[in-house]
């Protein structure tokens, strides 16, 4: 079954393709399908994540930053109050190339660190970024966000808010692309550069990669999907939110999906989001509707709410996770880069 | 006030925060030095030591207006009942998420302590939703507590316009003493020879005799310690603890560390005291919104251009 196995991010892709379809035979309060939407978008987060953390093997910390670039570049590209007002696709491009502009710059002096300095400086980096966004409140809005952004308009057509499904394919759609673009890149020479400086990056050096090179084309591409991915969450909120939004729990979210999937596995990467986020975006919220309905707990308890154990439920899945699944929940398969095929 | 003792009024908290800041980074470069994991629990460890301490004060029934030797009695327990509950959650740290890993990928134990980071950020939230009446009577988990000013305010450089006060004097005659016997400790006692073996190579550590295993959960006690020492020490200076503190108190400890190389000891106290100088220079001189990025521009620049910190030695990478 290898050929399956490392081919599941289809299965996975086509199974959520026809997910409104299910929705519509459920129960109303069982419904979920509008709710994958930020799946969608945490999944193309995790992608670029993995691209430098799970092929490269460089931990980075600061997800969060590239995704604060990629989304308030698309604010400032399409919100009214600036000059620019591009079009979807023209202020996704833009929010492409200031990302990854932001890591050719960090990239460029902190790639030749190794492994937990280069940690250190992407958290620094993400906590900068998140820090110059609210201080710099002539340009972004400070605390306030920018806000309204309009909704997306593509081919004459207008995204209303009240309706989730074409949202629901333009996010999968992207996602899918990504997804197709890094299956490929990982099979690619450079893919082959980034996992053989992520298995010994002595060994490649000597074998004539240029490991600096191949470290920083990772960097690029981790930041390109980490800022499109900022960029249709600002669009699905429809607002960019407060700068602290984007926040080191957003990066070190980013980074339990890329592990709890298994690091360098692209289906692993796709169930990580739908595990991580779904938990807490999907069930979370339905238990908590389900305890509300109830409505014999006191409300002021801390322990009543749900979404109170979040972060616990979180933390003990990733010691316990560790501990006997190190290797995440869909491992990378290794058999078939051995075998080229 | 004068612009001398604006300045020198800096210098005095910067420099009383930097020692409270040093006394966290030392559990961070203990740790780090021995078995290379960056501890992202460390700081949340501090965080549930505050509200072991204001617990304490709760059940002591202390507040500012308490005196006689009850009180002091109480005060005292503080220092001593929180650092060595902290030591042994650190150890139970060590025991059930580190240990097991002890031959795993250095990242899966990094990914283990961020777990565990998670689950003290949790517990803090629902320790602070305790029906006590000094957590707000268990109504709002999440909300900051006020810390009962323990420690009076009195300034000991008599009418002057710049402020020494009874709580600078208790963060020097905690910290300073502190940091002194656990120089001692490494350097001149059995059992820090044996870490600093461990910490060099913990094989050959091993073939000497030496249990590492038993050496390196000591070593988290001794970091989870000092980390309880500092957390008594922040929230009788500071006088507000909340739930989500660990996460900024431990990156600027976390910084210190790195600023001053991480693994070296007389580093981590520097680098502490620099980064509260450097805070309280920032908030006065520029402005209080850069000092964070002040101090994350610095984490990186010195790692850049100087990776193994002030007084750290030299590691060549390993081949």
């Amino acid at each position: 079954m290898p050929r399956l196995r490392s081919n599941l991010h289809f299965v996975f892709l086509a199974v959520a393709a026809l997910c409104p379809l299910l929705d519509t035979l459920l129960p109303e309060q069982l419904r979920f399908a509008d709710a994958l939407r930020p799946i969608f978008i945490f999944a193309l987060l995790g992608l670029g994540l993995n691209v430098v953390t799970g092929f490269t093997g460089l931990l980075n910390l600061g997800a969060a930053g590239f995704m604060a670039i990629g989304g308030y570049s698309y604010a400032i590209a399409t919100c009214d109050i600036y000059p620019f007002q591009l079009g979807f696709f023209g202020a996704l491009l833009m929010s492409a190339l200031t990302g990854m502009t932001a890591g050719i710059l960090l990239g460029l002096p902190t790639l030749r660190l190794r492994g937990d300095y280069l940690a250190i400086a992407t958290l620094g980096f993400g906590e900068i970024v998140q820090s110059i966004i609210r201080n710099l409140d002539v340009i972004t809005k400070g605390t306030q966000g920018i806000n309204p952004i309009p909704a997306p308009i593509l081919f004459g057509y207008v995204f209303q808010p009240e309706n989730y499904l074409p949202w629901y394919y333009l996010f999968w759609s992207i996602l899918t692309v990504a997804v197709v673009v890094v299956s490929n890149l990982e099979r690619s020479s450079v893919g082959r550069r980034w996992i053989s400086v992520r298995e010994d990056e002595l060994a490649s050096a000597c074998m004539g990669t240029d490991v600096v090179r191949a470290k920083m084309s990772a960097f690029i591409v981790g930041a390109i999907l980490c800022s499109i991915a900022g960029a249709l969450w600002v669009s699905y909120l429809g607002s960019t939110g407060e700068p602290g939004n984007y926040d080191f729990q957003i990066s070190i979210i980013a980074l339990c999906m890329v592990i709890v999937g298994g690091l360098g596995s692209i289906p692993g990467v796709l169930l990580g989001a739908l595990v991580m986020i779904g938990f807490n975006s999907i069930l979370l919220t339905k238990i908590a509707a389900w305890i509300n309905s109830l409505s014999t707990v006191s409300s002021t308890n801390v322990l009543a709410s749900p979404n109170n154990w979040k972060y616990l439920i979180f933390g003990l899945a990733l010691v316990v996770m560790m501990r006997f699944k190190p290797e995440g929940l869909l491992p990378a398969g290794r058999h078939y880069h051995r075998r080229g095929k | 006030m004068n612009d001398t003792e604006v300045l020198v009024q800096q210098l005095i908290t910067g420099l009383c925060n930097g020692m409270i800041i040093a006394l966290i980074a030392l559990g961070y470069t203990l740790v780090y030095g021995i078995i290379e994991l960056i501890n992202f629990a460390h700081g949340d460890l501090v965080m549930l030591g505050a509200f072991m301490a204001l617990t304490l004060v709760a059940f002591f029934d202390l507040n500012g207006a308490s005196s006689g030797p009850a009180a002091w009695v109480g005060l005292a327990s503080l220092f001593v009942i929180v650092p060595a509950f902290c030591a042994g959650v650190n150890w139970l740290a060590d025991r059930l998420a580190y240990r097991p890993l002890r031959s795993a990928p250095k990242l899966s134990v990094l990914v283990s302590a961020i777990g565990l980071s998670f689950i003290f950020v949790n517990l803090g939230l629902f320790w602070g939703g305790l029906p006590l009446e000094l957590f707000g009577g268990g109504n709002a988990a999440a909300a900051p507590k006020d810390f009962p000013g323990l420690i009076g305010n009195t300034n000991l450089l008599g009418a002057g316009n710049v402020q020494f006060t009874y709580k600078d004097l208790l963060v020097v005659l905690i910290t300073l003493p502190a940091m002194g016997l656990l120089t001692y400790w490494v350097k001149f006692t059995t059992m820090g020879k044996a870490m600093r073996a461990v910490a060099q190579n913990p094989t050959a550590a091993r073939l000497m005799g030496i249990n590492a295993d038993r050496v390196i959960s000591i070593t988290f006690m001794v970091g989870g310690a000092l980390g309880g020492l500092a957390s008594v020490v922040y929230a009788l200076y500071n006088n507000t603890i909340y739930f989500q503190m660990g996460y900024r108190i431990g990156m600027d400890a976390f910084t210190a560390a790195v600023l001053g190389g991480i693994g070296s000891l007389p580093g981590a106290m520097l680098g502490g005291i620099l980064i509260g100088l450097v805070r309280a220079l920032t908030d006065q001189y520029i402005a209080t919104m850069w000092t964070n990025v002040m101090v994350f521009s610095i984490l990186i620049l010195v790692i850049i251009f100087r990776p193994s910190g002030l007084m750290g030695a030299k590691v060549k990478d390993k081949v």
